[in-house]
């Protein structure tokens, strides 16, 4: 082959193994700037359980404590908050707390009332739609959003309704129940949320 | 051509200064085009002569887009990323820094003209088929430009750390969360943290002064490039190229861009553009809460989510549609989509009755025997699925077999994943369809002028569809208005879907051979 001919065939090889080549070598540089954005070790680390004392919370009262970031509300419930939970079961979606049971319920609050003690309730107030936190609606009466509302909580970004063991209602935009998050009585006024005794 | 051999720039309008200008712009000539740029871009580009008001809107986003970038610059002299800091920062800048009030309310005003101009420009794209063949690229850079400015819109809005900065970017980067499999991953990658924290705002305030103004800068340009290489479209959507000068080699139709529209028009439209941008940044900076939220004059606060969260005005059609899909208007969605699929595949009226029968039969077994939820779905699409591939069709074989798998898919899909995820991937259609716009018009004519009846209706139907859906998109959700949303998700849709159809049976009018008026 003479010095003026070019040999197509080499140079198409030529081309693409560079192209493969440059390719890898892109996407693997791309690799520690992608790596850059996830949480880093000082958020990681941030996730520690908090204690909340709850002897001050009178019936029919809830607290926010502060969890990982997120709200965590604690309430304790009257006897007829608890019977207006069993009156919301044929309007609420997942009733028994049977999806995603290991992510949003805890076996030791897979239960009607979704909770350790049926009074105590303990959920992260973080709407399973869009992540806005829901507001107290605890007053049974006709609202605005349901004419028969028996008392709960009412997402304002979206409309999504939980029943007062923060049990989802059927056909709104939340897919889920609130998550009750994993937590443990230290003593009777004292909870501990971000971690619990396992098999309790 | 060798630089030397270029023809010397002369300069006759300096005075005695016409020498000097002369040499100096001849010497620079011979080393950069700029008289090549000149003239292609701006002397010796030749416009359509009979542009009308709508013709403003292109020019004044330029405007804006400048505006936006130096009170942009100013601002980061100022401002503290950092989620500690950046609220009493922006006070900062409305107290303290001397005229900082000016320049940050240029720019929170600026962002919502910036959507105002945005949107009568891309009106008036569908007014006169500005899409349309040759101007593909024109539009699908122009629609990349939308998105950016949404992007920018987006992570600007986190910056100031109110309430609803905080909980708006809560929202949105929770949408990412309801994708399959790699959502929650995702999500968190977005924020650097499990909530929307400093990292977030760090993070995001990169994307919002460098990373997204760059591309946006680069798509501004391929914008103008494709425009000028194609020729401007007109008010009565004819090609001025086909009806050229024989003397001049120009087109008759046209006038060079420069003076007749930057002196002649558009310094005219900026000019009456910042009066009334003047008066709406003097007196009505918020206004009435609008531009600027009330709740974001509160501190970002993880815990609490404001009463009445709704995001700014320009994106409340989309987040109408977003909160119009709950778990019932799936299966409406689902006989729209089965609809499509029957008109689709050019079935005729009788099978297509037939199909939606056996599929609504299925549902209404399932239904008495008590089957779970989710098994009306996964029955509905089966049996459809397979009674599309039995009755007879318009259209081939491969055709129909591609369009059913994919409809079961979808259907399966509908009824098998949260209806949330379903209002991410509509929100998301509805920004993605407008690229497919110079596909879906079969009109023959361009311009709304020679349009009839059908594609007039279409248009003023669509406008006022996404009106409402911006109107509902800031108020609180009711059982009622969660209906009109849905109704208008579908028209919005509908406008879309349907167009192959409508524009072709559309009676039309002869398009004249050369611009009128």
């Amino acid at each position: 082959m003479g010095d003026n001919e070019l040999d197509q065939g080499k140079r198409r090889f030529l081309l693409a193994a560079t192209g493969v080549a440059g390719g890898v070598a892109t996407a693997a540089a791309a690799v520690p700037f992608v790596a850059s954005m996830l949480p880093s070790e000082r958020a990681r680390a941030a996730g520690a359980p908090v204690e909340a004392d709850i002897s001050m919370l009178a019936p029919g009262e809830k607290v926010t404590v502060e969890w990982r970031g997120q709200p965590v509300w604690i309430v304790r419930r009257t006897p007829e908050m608890l019977d207006s939970i069993k009156g919301s079961a044929d309007k609420v979606a997942d009733p028994k707390s049977e999806r995603k049971p290991g992510e949003l319920t805890p076996a030791y609050a897979r239960n009607e009332f979704r909770s350790i003690k049926p009074e105590v309730f303990v959920a992260v107030g973080i709407c399973s739609h869009l992540g806005c936190s829901p507001q107290d609606k605890f007053k049974a009466g006709a609202e605005a959003f349901e004419g028969n509302w028996k008392g709960g909580f009412y997402c304002p970004c979206h409309g999504s309704l939980f029943d007062l063991a923060g049990r989802v209602y059927k056909n709104k935009p939340a897919p889920d129940n609130l998550k009750v998050p994993p937590y443990k009585f230290l003593s009777d006024t004292r909870i501990l949320i971000g971690e619990d005794s396992k098999g309790a | 051509m060798a630089a030397a051999d270029k023809q010397p720039v002369v300069v006759t309008d300096a005075g005695p200064l016409n020498g000097m200008l002369s040499s100096l712009l001849t010497w620079v000539d011979q080393r950069f085009p700029m008289m090549t740029l000149w003239r292609g871009h701006m002397s010796e580009y030749y416009a359509p002569k009979n542009f009308n008001f709508w013709y403003y809107f292109g020019s004044l986003a330029t405007v804006v887009l400048v505006l936006q970038i130096v009170t942009g610059i100013f601002l980061t002299m100022h401002y503290k990323p950092d989620a500690a800091q950046a609220f009493a920062s922006v006070e900062y800048i409305m107290r303290d820094v001397p005229g900082g009030w000016l320049i940050r309310y240029l720019h929170s005003t600026g962002a919502s003209a910036f959507f105002i101009v945005v949107y009568l420009h891309m009106f008036r794209g569908l007014l006169y088929g500005s899409y349309r063949k040759p101007r593909e690229l024109i539009w699908i850079f122009g629609m990349l430009i939308y998105l950016c400015l949404m992007a920018e819109a987006f992570f600007g809005y986190l910056l100031p750390w109110g309430q609803m900065s905080y909980w708006g970017a809560q929202v949105i980067v929770n949408l990412f969360d309801a994708l399959p499999v790699i959502g929650p991953d995702l999500s968190t990658w977005i924020r650097g943290d499990y909530v929307v924290s400093d990292a977030t705002l760090n993070r995001f305030f990169a994307f919002h002064v460098i990373a997204i103004p760059l591309v946006l800068l680069g798509l501004v340009a391929a914008h103008i490039m494709a425009l000028h290489e194609v020729g401007s479209n007109n008010p009565d959507g004819v090609e001025i190229k086909n009806q050229l000068d024989p003397k001049t080699g120009h087109p008759r139709d046209g006038i060079p861009f420069h003076p007749y529209y930057t002196i002649g028009k558009d310094l005219f439209g900026m000019m009456v553009f910042l009066v009334v941008f003047a008066v709406i940044l003097f007196f009505m900076p918020e206004m009435g809460g609008y531009f600027l939220e009330y709740n974001n004059f509160i501190p970002a606060d993880p815990l609490k989510t404001p009463p009445h969260i709704a995001p700014v005005w320009y994106f409340t059609p989309y987040y109408s549609i977003l909160r119009a899909v709950t778990e019932d208007f799936m299966w409406v969605l689902a006989v729209a989509v089965i609809s499509f699929v029957l008109l689709l595949l050019r079935t005729r009226l009788a099978y297509a009755v037939g199909v939606l029968l056996v599929g609504g039969a299925t549902v209404l077994l399932s239904w008495l025997f008590g089957a779970p939820y989710k098994w009306w779905g996964l029955t509905l699409a089966g049996t459809v699925g397979l009674s599309l591939l039995v009755v007879p069709v318009g259209t081939g074989m491969w055709f129909r077999r591609l369009i059913v798998a994919g409809l079961v898919t979808l259907l399966a899909g509908f009824f098998s994943m949260d209806a949330k995820v379903w209002g991410v991937v509509l929100m998301g259609a509805a920004t993605l369809v407008f690229f497919l716009l110079p596909w879906l018009d079969r009109s023959p004519v361009k311009s709304i002028r020679y349009k009839g009846v059908l594609c007039k209706t279409a248009l003023a139907v669509f406008v006022v569809a996404f009106l409402v859906l911006g109107y509902l998109g800031t108020l609180t959700v009711t059982e009622e208005r969660t209906l009109v949303a849905q109704f208008f998700t579908l028209v919005y849709f509908a406008f879309f879907l349907l167009m192959p159809w409508y524009t072709r049976m559309d009676k039309t009018k002869p398009e004249p051979g050369r611009v009128t008026g």
